[in-house]
Order: C-alpha cells, then structure tokens, then sequence
C-alpha cells in the first residue's frame, strides 16, 4: 500500500486526479456489458449495449463505394504508387484534397447553405482532441466554459482534464423541452460570476446529445446574441449533423452568423466523422473556426493528433464522390428515421415516452414514471435494475449532469433490426412486470429484492 | 475580441526560431532536377525514404492487410467502428514483436504495456503530462531535437534543463553533466522530474554505450526522478557497436522501474511520419493506466492499426525489412561521410539515424552562434541546402550543423555533394594562407568514387521530389 501511495506521488496531479472521469457509475454499466455481451446465438441473455453511440446502419454502402474504387487505398494495385508520398505525408496543414473533401461534406451535410474554406479546415484526434484543443486555445486554467445540460459526459475530461478549465453548467429542463434559454445562460453567467469564476465561453452540441433534437434558429440566434454581447466564444460541436432524419433541419451556426452582426471571431465548429459516417475508429476530427488566430494555434497544435495520412487519402477520395455522398446522406437519414419510429412507437407501446427527437442516434426516454422517488439516487436504482435485470446497458440522466431524474438515453442504430426488437421486448415484459406487482397484494417487489442482493453482492 | 489563452498567444509553438527560416527558404524555392534545378534541397528533414520499394512489394503481396481491398472489406466495418484505447490486440502484439526484434530479441515487450498517442509528439507530450505538474523539469541532453521544446512544454508548462555535452569527449553524457544540471536547478528553485535522453541521438547519429546508460540509470534511481528514453531511431543503427535500449540495462541495474518509460513511434524505423503511430511503453503501471486513458486525445487510426498489425506480424519481412533497411543507410552514410571528408569537412563519428552530425567549425569567421547563423544563411541562400544548425538543437558550440541524407535519391544526393564541393573549393581559396595559394593545383577536387562504388547494383531508387506543399512541420 505504501508502494502504491508512493508510486502515484512519482506521477503529476493530472495524472492522479479524477478528471478522466471512469470511476463514475456510468461506467458500470459498460462493465455488466464487457463482462456480459449479448449475443443472438451464443449468448442471448446477454445485456444488450444500448449505451454506444454509433452509427452501424450504412456500412452496405460503403462496402459497395470501396469495392468499386481501389485507387481510394495505398495499399491496392491502383494505389499503391502514392504509398510513399502518403506515408511520409505528415504537414500539419493536412492534405489539400482531404480539406477540400470535409469542407463540402460539411457544406452538404448544413443543406448546402453555407460554403466551408478548406483553409479553415484543422485536424485533430478524433473530436475528442479538437474539443481539448479549443479549450487549450480559447482559455486558461481556472477559466470556465458553460455547458447547457444535459451533456456529452465525456465534456468532463475533453473540456477539463489536462486543460485545467471549469464547466459551468446551465440547467435545462423538461417543463419546456431543456430548451436553451436566455434567462438559462444569463442565470449561469451570473452564478459564474458571484463564484469568481472567469467565463470564457459556451460550449454547445448541436444536434445535441443526449437530446437527439437541433436548435432552433431562434434559440442559435439568441445564443449568438448573447455570447456576442457577453463578448465570449461560442463553440459548437456539430458532429451529429447528418444524423438529422427529420424536421426541422439542421442549421449549422456557420448559417447563422450569416444573417447576423456579430463578432466571427468568436465563433467555432467542432466537427467528426466518428458519427455521421460511422468511422470513430478513424479518429478524424476536425476544428473550424472564424478566428485566424484558432485557426494558426489549432494548426499548429494539431500536430498532437493528426488524421494519419492513410486515413486523409481514403475519406479524401469517399468524399468528393458527390454521388456517393448525396446518396449516403439520404440513405441514412431514412434508415435512422426508421429506426427511430419503430424504436419510439415500441417504447409507446408500453407506455414510456420519449423526447421528440428529430437527431442523433439515441432517444431521451422518459422513465420518471418508473422511479421509485424522484431523486437521483431513485434513478440510479432503477438504472441498476435495467442494466442489471433487463440486462439493457442505457445510460442514466445524471450521468449527463441532468438536473432532473428520470430520464435515460438508449442508442439505437448501433444494432440490427432482430436485436431492436429483443431490446424493446424485454423493456415491455420489464414494465408489465411492474405494473402487475402495482396491483397484486403488496410484497416486496421482485426488483427490489433483486437489488438488495445486488447491493450487497456489488462492489 | 475576445482574447484567447495565454498559450495561444505566447511562443511555445517554437515557430519563430530562425530554425525555420530554413524551411521557408526551402518551401519558396524547393529543388526538382528538371523544373527547378537551381533550387534549395532539402536536407533538413529526417525521412527515411530508402525502403518504399520493398514495402510496396510486401502490400502488393498482402491484400488482406488493407480494408479496402476484396480481401479485407470485410473487416471494414468492425475496423472503422473499433476506437478502444487499448488499441487491437494484433497491433499491439505486433509492435510489441517489432520492438523486440529491432533490439536482437535480447529483451521482450509486453503488449499490455503498449499505448498508443499522436506519433512521437503526442507521446512525449503525453508522458510529460502525467510525470511533471506546471513549473516542474526535465533535463535533456545537448544537442537535443528542437521540437522537444514545444511537445514537452508548450501546453505542459513543463520546463527543459539542459544537460551540457561537449565535443571535447564526443557530446558524451558525463555523470558530471548530470549533476550539475541538477544542482543548477536545485539553485534555481526548479523541481526535477526527470531526464530525457534521445537513443540512438538526433541530431548525433550516435547511440549511448552501455557505461553511460548504467550511469545514467543509477543517476536517475539515486535522484529518484523518471527517465524517458526515446528510442525512435532504435532501427536506423546501422553499424557496430550494437544498440543498446534501455530496457536491456534495467535487466542488468537495479532499479526503480517505476521510473522507466519509453517513448517509439514508426516514424523513422519504417519511414511512417504520416501514419502517426506514436507509442509510450511504461514499467510503470500507474503510467500505463493514466496514459492510456489519455490516448484518447491521439489514438492510432484504426484503419492504420489494421495495417501495421498486419506488416509487423509477419516475420520475414519484418526481419529483411530491418537488415535492407541497415545496409542501404550504412550505403548512404558511408558514401556521404567520405565525400565530405574528401572536401576536408569532417563529421562526428555515427552509427545510427538519417544524418550526420557535420563539423564546420573551421568555416566560421568567429567562434560564435552570429557567425554560425551567418555561415547557415550563406549555406541556404549560397550553396542552397537546408540544413540544420546546431544553436537549433541547443548545442553548446557554435559550427555543427545537422544534414540529413536518408530522404533523397541518389541524383539528388550527388547534386548536394558537389554543391558543397564547389563552395568548399572557393571557401579553401578564402581560408588558405598567402604563401599557399600557389599551390592551387593540388586543390583540384573531385570525386574519384562515385556513389555507385557504395552502392551495390540494383539500388537505384526512382526520383522522389518531395510534393511542393505548404509549410511542412516535420519531426525532423
């Protein structure tokens, strides 16, 4: 014990802090998973992973695009000759041709209304390096960026962890969809404010996880004015933007700022394809931002965490095939429609509502219904039981800092259809079950035993 | 405007060392045999170019190592959804199977112990991060690689305590050198972390004997601060004595291991800077937890890591690779050194890396950094070669200046050579005293070898300029 107390003093505080966060209960349920994954033949008790968000439904069609374009790889006969230039390839500027790629991508994905500078275009490792490399160029340690919740939990150590930097989050709730208010922001400001606290940003997801719905242009525009006002910078993590698959559409605030007077220099895009191309694997993550300054600093600092080279030239080549990626985008925002209407009618029909989602990959589901009492520590009872009995991993609400219990998100498109269906079975048999024990003479229901058992048994 | 970080505004980036004024003089006017004669060659950069032939071979031969072939799409998608920090277990089996052959087998390494960052930079970034806290240092060895000024302090707030070596003895590490870089920071109110030593050396060539590395072991148990030793060049040592990492010595000293980290990367060894495979290999599981979950920030593509896993694991190339790839840089370094020497310009005695360490100091008409930075700018605008000087690499003497020759061809290389010929001949006019000059004829240089007597038949490589591109930041 005094070896391993002395061998953390040998580390930096950054290195013994708990910033990277795992030792939340979120991760628990990533743990019943790992130990436990389902699997339809060889182990269909398993718990199902609903707590991943990944895009899995498109895969057909890119298979079909490789097969038909070998020049797309280094290592094929067609490619193979520009192996060397590409694998010595490491300036940080990024090949031309892959900038020139992600900024029409990126202006076809915003529904063509804005035209994206390739120029602007910088790269990091994955959106989780170009969320950190913002805040390192935006803000000093100790300063703050708020934070609408719910949020991304992974904000925690991307925003914070090497960074130094404090999140300040501005609270929505349900009683009107969590829209983003302006008394909301202004409220946060202010707390920020009375603590000392200097504020030097807004950092917002848009479409937003875990809601799965996009700001309206009201809401973007009153954002804009606010941070415009309050002359701090607003960043906007736009990764989930071709994962809209109905109204109203997306609008990117590359949009916005175009109707309005405001400082450009305050404005920055985060961008990825780990969702709306289903490539996290790939880490390929981008920073846009209208400041040359950002962009310079980001530039240079990208070299922390480039695109590996390999990597530029496929997406390089998938998109600037204009077919392929109109075709693509339709595609998948259809197949995630689809899923997202037989997820959320099955849920309906056992009575467990959901926010109105029109993005993203998951569903905001309403459980507080179900809570024994509406208190976190009421959710993450339950949330046991589902991961633990219904052998569903969700994620639970606090887990994105929701100042309200009872809510959980549960990814969708990271399975087959068969698998979706299984999910939303057990959900059902899960809460007739309890809604038979409501009516039947009073025991103690079957869950709770259950848990009191897991209490004891779990860590 | 809103003003950004202290960081974004400050120079930690390092870019405005005249260092790069190189590079730019490069970047406006690069040299291309036919469209642009006349122009500068890079010499700056520390590629390896010398085996793409044989890699391309080995892919043409291996379609299931891509994912975009009929042979390997089926593992497209599984590929292109895996972003687990771990990293796949064949990539990292398979490093950890490189890394123990390009040291003789003589030590193995632990593929649970592999973690992945954003190429070298982002792994001694990484480690920097977690071993020392804002203020704290490291000391490193002079000469030392310039970019460790921004990776280890730009965003760390970590400092860097130079370790003085001098030509005198070779630019050896001497326990005296160590010590008193440490009391200096002692003095100086700066808390020591660790030492960062670069094995086989950029910008030496050379590698550390095992004397010194049992030295600088002991030095860093008895301190009881970390050691880092990059060992990025680890297979580019292409002549005796024989590389020595130091996960060898730790076998043989006692010591802490808790205090011994490795930092590697594919760049140099393969010639894969754009690949961005960057490696942290800790004794010390603390570290290996902490750094793992920070490679989030810098994984390793997966599409890359399906590659590398697949080219690493199999044996036989990996085993030619590594002899082909000695002999062509012992080829290359061989010839180069003794152009030079025939021109009367010496260079430090290396075994190891893509450059050599050249030495000018007779050139400078003062024993000072102004007259080594104004004998550089006559080098880059006169004679046209980007090369490196040594102020860049925080060496202690003015005069050396770092050339690299493992990215060019073998025109190119000849074209460099007779550049330097031509200006040493008028510079041996300027530097022969008067009652010499009349022996002028003897001053008749040529070169009576040509590359292709070190050159065995066969190897010429095809011409690769480099692309004309923006201002490349390389780790060179």
């Amino acid at each position: 014990m005094a070896f391993a107390t002395k061998n953390r003093q040998l580390l930096s505080r950054i290195a013994t802090n708990d910033r990277p966060g795992e030792n939340s209960p979120y991760f628990e349920g990533w743990k019943a998973y790992d130990s436990n994954p389902f699997h339809p033949t060889q182990n269909p008790d398993g718990v199902i992973q609903m707590g991943l968000a990944e895009n899995q439904l498109c895969f057909d069609l890119i298979k079909k695009w490789i097969l038909k374009n070998p020049q797309a790889s280094i290592c094929t006969a067609e490619g193979v000759d520009k192996f060397k230039d590409i694998s010595i390839f490491q300036d940080y500027h990024g090949q031309k041709e892959f900038r020139e790629a992600v900024a029409k991508f990126m202006g076809r994905v915003g529904g063509n209304m804005v035209t994206f500078d390739p120029n602007r275009i910088v790269m990091s490792g994955g959106a989780t390096g170009a969320n950190e490399t913002v805040m390192f160029c935006l803000a000093d340690p100790g300063d703050a960026f708020l934070v609408p919740s719910p949020y991304y939990p992974a904000f925690l150590r991307d925003l914070r962890w090497r960074t130094g930097l404090e999140i300040v989050p501005v609270d929505c709730n349900s009683s009107n969809n969590f829209r983003i208010t302006r008394a909301a922001l202004e409220e946060a400001y202010e707390r920020a404010q009375r603590l000392n606290i200097n504020v030097k940003g807004v950092i917002i997801a848009n479409p937003s996880n875990p809601l799965g719905t996009t700001l309206d242009r009201e809401t973007m525009r009153s954002l804009v004015s606010f941070i415009n006002e309050k002359n701090i910078h607003l960043v906007c993590d736009e990764i989930y933007a071709a994962s809209v698959f109905s109204s109203p559409r997306f609008i990117s605030v590359a949009e916005i700022i175009q109707d309005m007077d405001c400082n450009r220099d305050l404005i920055h895009i985060v961008y990825s394809l780990s969702k709306d191309m289903g490539f996290p694997g790939f880490r390929v993550g981008i920073v846009y931002s209208f400041n040359d300054l950002v962009v310079h600093c980001a530039r240079k600092m990208s070299s922390f965490g480039l695109v590996s080279s390999q990597t530029q030239y496929l997406l390089a080549s998938m998109l600037s095939d204009e077919e392929f990626v109109e075709n693509f985008l339709k595609e998948s925002s259809q197949r995630l429609a689809k899923r997202h209407r037989v997820f959320t009618h099955g849920l309906e029909q056992v009575g467990i509502s959901c926010l109105k989602g029109n993005a993203g990959l998951f569903s905001w589901m309403d459980m507080r219904p179900l809570l024994k009492e509406q208190t976190v520590e009421g959710e993450m009872e339950l949330w046991r039981v589902i991961v633990n009995e219904v052998k569903l991993n969700v994620s639970p609400g606090s887990s994105f800092q929701c100042s309200e219990p009872g809510w959980f998100r549960v990814c969708f498109a990271n399975m087959d259809d068969e698998i979706v269906e299984i999910a939303l079975d057990r959900i059902g048999k899960f809460v007739r079950q309890g809604k038979e024990e409501d009516v039947a003479p009073k025991k103690p229901k079957r869950w709770q035993k259950k848990l009191h058992y897991l209490f004891c048994c779990c860590r | 405007m809103a003003a950004l970080s202290k960081i974004a505004a400050g120079n930690g980036h390092g870019e405005n060392s005249p260092y790069f004024d190189g590079w730019k003089a490069y970047e406006t006017n690069p040299f291309h045999p036919t469209d642009r004669p006349e122009g500068v060659i890079q010499m700056g950069l520390a590629e390896n170019q010398l085996c793409f032939d044989f890699i391309k071979k080995w892919l043409m031969k291996h379609p299931e190592a891509s994912l975009c072939t009929a042979e390997g799409v089926n593992k497209f998608k599984e590929t292109a959804l895996f972003q687990d920090y771990h990293g796949m277990p064949e990539f990292r089996q398979a490093i950890a199977k490189f890394m123990g052959k390009v040291r003789g087998d003589r030590v193995k390494f632990d593929p649970d112990r592999i973690v992945m960052s954003g190429g070298a930079t982002g792994a001694h970034e990484m480690v920097t991060f977690c071993l020392a806290d804002p203020g704290e240092a490291f000391l490193v060895p002079t000469p030392y690689y310039p970019g460790f000024d921004r990776d280890l302090r730009w965003r760390t707030g970590v400092e860097l305590v130079p370790v003085i070596c001098e030509s005198s003895n070779n630019f050896k590490i001497t326990r005296n050198a160590l010590e008193a870089a440490y009391e200096k920071a002692q003095e100086d109110n700066i808390r020591v972390k660790g030492l960062l030593i670069t094995n086989p050396s950029n910008p030496l060539g050379t590698i550390l004997d095992r004397e010194t590395l049992k030295s600088i072991v002991s030095f860093i148990n008895e301190k009881n601060i970390h050691l880092i030793g990059d060992e990025i060049y680890a297979a580019t040592v292409f002549m005796e004595p024989e590389f020595v990492s130091i996960s060898e010595i730790i076998e043989e000293v006692e010591c802490n291991r808790d205090l011994i980290h490795i930092v590697y990367s594919l760049s140099k060894d393969m010639g894969f800077p754009g690949f961005r495979v960057g490696i942290v290999y800790s004794y010390n599981d603390a570290l290996v937890s902490c750094t793992r979950k920070m490679s989030s920030f810098g994984l390793v593509s997966s599409q890359t890591q399906h590659l590398i896993a697949s080219m690493l694991s199999d044996d036989d190339f990996v085993d030619n690779f590594i002899i082909k790839s000695k002999k062509k840089l012992f080829k290359r370094h061989e010839y180069f050194t003794w152009s030079l020497s025939q021109v009367g310009i010496g260079s430090l005695k290396s075994n190891a890396g893509l450059f050599i360490w050249m030495d000018l100091r007779k050139l400078l008409k003062a024993k000072t950094f102004e007259a080594e930075m104004d004998l550089w700018q006559v080098i880059i605008h006169e004679v046209k070669l980007n090369v490196s000087p040594g102020s860049s690499f925080h060496c202690h003497e003015p005069g050396w200046f770092r050339v690299c020759f493992a990215n060019m061809d073998d025109d190119t290389m000849e074209t460099a050579l007779l550049r330097i010929r031509d200006f040493m001949r008028k510079n041996n006019a300027a530097m022969i005293p008067h009652n010499k000059l009349c022996r002028r004829s003897s001053l008749k240089l040529s070169f009576s070898r040509r590359v292709d007597d070190f050159m065995s038949p066969g190897i010429m490589s095809p011409h690769s300029p480099l692309p004309q591109s923006p201002l490349v930041r390389a780790r060179s």
